[in-house]
């Protein structure tokens, strides 16, 4: 597990979350598999709650929350640090 | 590994609700469409119904199509453009209400389209009205009381229905309610879209959508629905495969 | 070289113009009395290796019509009375989409099922809409066999060069009857007649392109219809088109259109032998109205008879033009009742007492 997130470090990825897309429906806050993902207190500008990656650390860029979000909040990208 | 936007998809923000599973299946079009490179020869045919402003979320050609004339309109197009990719997205009130004529003679002549019936048991864009594939004891707009075999009939399987033609090549059900589901429905559409690009014939994929304002519940009650429920209906899985 | 005549039949000519005007695609549907249209283009359209399809229905045709319409290539549709009434819905999106098409309605006896003799009951249906919301689609009226041909031709014409659709309105006798006609030397094929700039063919070197009639921002879809409207004022500037038949010295006017005015014109020569100064205006099209024509003539005759085989639809856009200048009188046989030159001489001698 830890070689694992060393690698996934080094590859250096990105987790970048739109929250003014979010409508607060939590497909993804129920299917991700490390339960990283919250609804935030605050509102965006469309009167939703968005989601947030509470725990950032625990992310393994599985892209579950890509797959179940109907409104393209999120995007993973991967750059590999050399 | 990346997860980004294709390029066949405008990354805005859509009209369909909370949890709808009309963004999910919107989106694996758009990747199908650009894994298969096919974007500058596709040409979609939106519905009247929730999905009636696909064009403005797709960056392909798209044409509007009165209600549930989309495989006309279809079938217009590809016999004067066949080396085109040509498919209709309809919802259960356009194709299997409104539309059933349309569908079963395209189907019919096996013409060489791809149809993407997005199933969600209810009209939704009108306020969650009875469909042909509401089931039986759901409680709609229109059947208050629930749907009733007395009054109403029973739900439409319309993959089932249309196996019975020759015309038709390729057949699946799917779902969006869970990542498994997802990815299932993806690769469904992608053979769909093969099957056109080799011309083989006739398509259709069913998605089980959810419908969380339609089904009176939150978008993850809905999820669980589609297992829990819709699917003893409307079984997942390919119901006619002639490739 | 004198050009050749050869004798064909009005359901046919119908179907050799649109050939000759580069026609891709054909969608129609049984019924009586056009029958022979579909039946020839199922041969004659396989033969050029261009597209027909007998549809499931008229409304399952006006719908194949839009979709090749989308592509910017020409379609054409037929079919009588009441297939047209089932095309309205189509009619309307192909008119607020903007696309070009021709719809032949060979007219039958009404309402309902009626019965299979020609008949001139869909005036209102053509050109007061038919389908719903404010638009117009340019209705052209044949008289001959040889106007059949010709009105198809260059209906796909006018059709391509405003994006609107056109009705070619005939009736069952014109569709039954057969005639010497001259045809084109020369037959378009589909690929030399696409539209651009609109079209939905692929999004290839060029930005993406959605094709729609709904306008829900606020404000849209009332410019959209101003739009719409603008273009149907420049119609109207251009391409009214009418015969007039000895009217300079005329003192009864008869309006009549299609099939009525072509017997119509039997009945003037028939006058004229016997000293009457009777003309007649024939509208070819049936929208845009000739209305300033009429109201011209209007000034310089004592009475104008509409003669139709209706009970009175064009009646009404004549007493418009008229403006109360000169007396109406209205003779019509309605229920696809045929008209004959004795009986609409007889209506007229009876205004020379």
């Amino acid at each position: 597990m830890k070689s694992y997130k060393n690698m996934l470090e080094k590859q250096q990825k990105k987790i970048t979350i739109n929250k003014e897309l979010c409508k607060g429906c939590e497909l993804c806050v129920f299917y991700c598999p490390k339960k990283c993902l919250k609804l935030a207190d605050e509102f965006n500008s469309a009167g939703h709650h968005p989601v947030i990656l509470i725990k950032p650390e625990d992310c393994i860029y599985c892209g579950v929350c890509y797959i179940m979000c109907p409104d393209y909040v999120f995007s993973i990208i991967q750059t590999n640090k050399k | 590994m990346k997860f980004l936007y294709p390029e066949s998809l405008k990354q805005t923000r859509h009209l369909y609700c909370a949890g709808c599973g009309h963004g999910i299946i919107h989106r694996i079009i758009a990747e199908v469409v650009d894994e298969l490179n096919i974007r500058e020869k596709t040409i979609g045919i939106a519905p009247v119904g929730c999905a009636v402003f696909a064009y403005d979320y797709w960056n392909f050609d798209v044409t509007e199509a009165p209600h549930g004339r989309p495989p006309a309109v279809a079938t217009g197009i590809k016999r004067v453009l066949p080396d085109r990719i040509v498919f209709t997205y309809q919802g259960d009130g356009d194709l299997s209400a409104i539309g059933t004529a349309e569908i079963i003679h395209s189907a019919n002549r096996s013409e060489n389209i791809t149809v993407i019936f997005v199933n969600n048991a209810n009209y939704g864009m009108t306020g969650g009205q009875m469909a042909p594939t509401t089931l039986l004891k759901q409680k709609t707009l229109t059947t208050p009381f629930g749907r009733d075999i007395k009054y109403d009939g029973y739900p439409i399987k319309v993959c089932e229905l249309l196996s019975v033609l020759d015309g038709t090549v390729y057949l699946e059900r799917t779902a969006v309610n869970s990542p498994k589901n997802v990815m299932r429905t993806k690769s469904a559409i992608k053979k769909a879209f093969l099957c056109q690009i080799e011309n083989k014939g006739f398509s259709l994929v069913e998605i089980l959508s959810q419908c969380p304002p339609g089904w009176n519940m939150t978008p993850v009650e809905s999820l669980k629905w589609v297992d829990e429920v819709m699917i003893n209906t409307f079984p997942l899985g390919v119901i006619k495969e002639k490739i | 070289m004198k050009p050749k005549k050869v004798l064909m039949q009005g359901n046919i000519a119908v179907c050799e113009g649109a050939v000759a005007a580069g026609c891709a695609a054909y969608y129609g549907y049984p019924i009586t009395p056009q029958n022979e249209t579909s039946a020839y283009m199922s041969r004659r359209m396989r033969e050029l290796n261009r597209v027909f399809i007998q549809a499931e229905s008229e409304l399952s045709a006006i719908n194949m019509v839009f979709g090749t319409a989308v592509t910017g290539r020409r379609a054409m549709t037929s079919s009588s009375s009441p297939g047209i009434s089932l095309k309205q819905e189509g009619i309307s999106y192909l008119a607020g989409c903007q696309l070009p098409c021709v719809i032949v309605n060979i007219e039958r006896g009404g309402p309902g099922l009626g019965n299979i003799s020609g008949s001139q009951s869909d005036y209102f249906q053509a050109t007061k809409g038919g389908g719903h919301g404010d638009y117009k689609i340019i209705v052209l009226a044949p008289s001959t066999v040889q106007e059949m041909y010709d009105l198809t031709y260059s209906g796909f014409d006018l059709a391509d060069k405003y994006r609107i659709p056109v009705m070619i309105l005939a009736d069952g006798y014109l569709g039954q009857m057969m005639e010497p006609i001259k045809i084109k030397s020369k037959i378009f094929n589909p690929e030399d007649k696409i539209n651009k700039g609109w079209i939905l063919d692929g999004c290839k070197d060029r930005a993406p392109r959605a094709i729609k009639s709904l306008y829900m921002g606020e404000g849209e879809l009332e410019k959209h219809n101003w739009y719409l409207k603008h273009k149907y004022d420049r119609i109207i500037k251009n391409e009214i088109r009418y015969e007039l038949y000895k009217t300079d010295d005329a003192e009864i006017i008869i309006v009549a259109f299609g099939i009525a005015g072509r017997i119509c014109k039997g009945t003037v020569n028939m006058a004229r032998n016997k000293n009457l100064k009777v003309g007649l205006v024939r509208p070819i099209t049936l929208w845009p109205f000739p209305y300033k024509i009429i109201s011209s003539i209007a000034k310089k005759v004592k009475r104008i008879i509409v003669v139709e085989m209706n009970l009175g639809q064009m009646l009404e856009d004549v007493k418009i033009a008229v403006e109360g200048k000169c007396k109406i009188e209205f003779y019509g046989r309605p229920g696809g009742v045929i008209i004959t030159q004795e009986e609409i001489l007889e209506k007229v001698r009876k205004g020379f007492k």
